[in-house]
């Protein structure tokens, strides 16, 4: 096989097992959100299908693809199921530059744990969350229905709002790298716990927690959805895989946030103290990384259990007055710092 | 072919067709979402000249900053389908001819002379975030780029100047 043939053949098994693992991820998110939930509220959640009830996201899949898929009247039907599929793919491709461990060394040939290491790999993200908002306002306009409409609206105001915040609370990690790239990002946080970005941008982490709460519709900002008042918001006419598909999006996008949020503000694959890295022999990393992913999605888990629903005006308003100049706050601090003390 | 040509030639493709249903679609939405499909596969082709950071940045400020407001503003407006005027004064029938005759004979200039010269990109020059940072906050451009910031500042006073003023 030639050297460009390998390049290829490793690329393809990368992109394969992400996402697969996505897949299983999401199926089985679902599964723990519920059952966490029911805890919290003294509820046991699904226990029958299966041990424990392990087995009810295959139970919840064989069930949608059996549903009949309805198209509402007047709906723009060419659109209509377009959006899914828009909001599916962006909620995936931003995954494809998140690092998921350090490189490793595979046959004397090294491996990066990812599947695009761009140098602007923060920036794409960036701009792939951007065209995130594209499949939920098509789903919610497509539909010709004034919910749907009311919850695509809603959710295009917010994204807009937050994305700002979110994209700002990045900097001052970046300033501090002096890289886009996320590897040289977690790379920079070497050295134990105290020197990870969640303490020297405690500031920006903050920030960045809030905003992806907002980016990713979970509660208390999940008001494009907000069932008192909108009965399911944009995805109140779906049914089905293309229901499916929306909450898959919504799933991959809050693994997605916490993915970055592990890599960027936690020290991705660095382990909390340089000796546990490798303490037998071999590198830890993928496991230091998958913990932190995953206390970062309990902590979402527990946001719906803990926290109601804020008012619109009040999300707007805390979105545009507090997160935004809080944030620009906190670059030109970072941004002093690393002039005058470096 | 090579991987790289055949990724051009679709990007091309997506990027000229979305351009057409942008100015042939009468339902102002339709063509909104042409348009970004049309910038996102520009993107594309920045990508594949070697210049993730420019591909980046046109997805973030036109396919996702700018286009949102557009996209924002026709569903809050519920716009309709657009209906042709009839009629409509010759002269301006002309003009929209003439315009239209100068822009095809640029395009075509432009086209014979990349024929003729080769790509015309500066050999040895990478793109990468780094450099373009470089020659940004040179000596060179560094006060354009600071006026422009500053242009931007005043627009943005301007306009919420302008969005707070109540009544009369």
């Amino acid at each position: 096989m030639s050297a460009t043939q390998q390049e290829l053949l490793i690329a393809v098994v990368k992109v394969l097992v992400i996402f697969n693992a996505l897949l299983i991820l999401f199926s089985f998110m679902t599964y723990v959100e519920r059952r966490m939930l029911a805890f919290m509220q003294f509820r046991l959640g699904p226990n029958r299908t299966g041990p424990l009830g392990l087995l009810q996201p295959i139970a919840d899949g064989i069930k949608l693809f059996f549903k009949e898929e309805l198209m509402p009247e007047g709906a723009n039907k060419w659109l209509f199921m377009a959006a899914p599929a828009v909001a599916v793919m962006t909620a995936f491709l931003s995954m494809a530059v998140v690092p998921w461990g350090g490189p490793v060394t595979v046959k004397g040939r090294e491996v990066t744990l990812q599947i695009a290491d761009l140098d602007v790999g923060i920036l794409y993200i960036f701009a792939i969350s951007s065209l995130g908002v594209y499949g939920i306002v098509l789903a919610g306009w497509s539909a010709n229905n004034k919910y749907t409409l009311m919850g695509g609206l809603r959710s295009s105001a917010q994204m807009f709002s937050y994305e700002l915040a979110l994209g700002l609370s990045w900097v001052g990690v970046i300033m501090l790298a002096s890289s886009f790239r996320i590897g040289d990002i977690v790379a920079a946080q070497a050295g134990g716990f105290w020197r990870w970005n969640f303490v020297t941008q405690f500031v920006g982490f903050l920030v960045y927690v809030v905003a992806a709460t907002a980016e990713v519709n979970r509660t208390p900002f999940d008001l494009p959805e907000a069932e008192t008042e909108l009965v399911g918001g944009f995805h109140t006419e779906y049914s089905s895989m293309r229901f499916a598909l929306l909450q898959m999006a919504e799933y991959v996008n809050m693994i997605t946030v916490s993915a970055i949020g592990a890599n960027i503000f936690f020290g991705g694959w660095l382990a909390p103290i340089p000796a546990l890295q490798a303490p037998f022999g071999f590198d830890l990393g993928l496991l230091w990384f998958l913990l932190k992913m995953a206390a970062a999605l309990f902590f979402f888990v527990w946001l719906r259990g803990t926290l109601t629903r804020v008012r619109y005006d009040q999300l707007m308003h805390f979105g545009w007055k507090v997160l935004v100049p809080v944030a620009t706050l906190n670059i030109l601090l970072t941004a002093a710092a690393v002039t005058f003390l470096r | 072919m090579s991987l790289d040509a055949i990724l051009f030639y679709v990007f091309a493709a997506v990027a000229v067709l979305s351009a057409v249903v942008v100015v042939a679609q009468r339902n102002p939405t339709y063509s909104a979402f042409a348009l970004i499909v049309t910038m996102a596969s520009l993107a594309g082709i920045f990508g594949l000249l070697g210049s993730p950071l420019i591909a980046v940045l046109q997805v973030i400020v036109y396919a996702g900053a700018i286009m949102v407001l557009f996209v924002f503003v026709l569903m809050l407006l519920n716009v309709q389908e657009e209906r042709r005027i009839e009629g409509g004064s010759p002269a301006f029938r002309w003009t929209a001819v003439g315009l239209g005759g100068l822009l095809a004979v640029q395009v075509t200039v432009v086209l014979l002379r990349a024929t003729r010269d080769g790509p015309a990109w500066a050999a040895g020059f990478d793109a990468s975030a780094r450099k373009v940072a470089q020659v940004l906050f040179s000596a060179q451009y560094v006060y354009v780029f600071e006026a422009t910031s500053i242009l931007i500042v005043a627009a943005l006073v301007g306009a919420l100047t302008l969005a707070r003023r109540t009544g009369k």
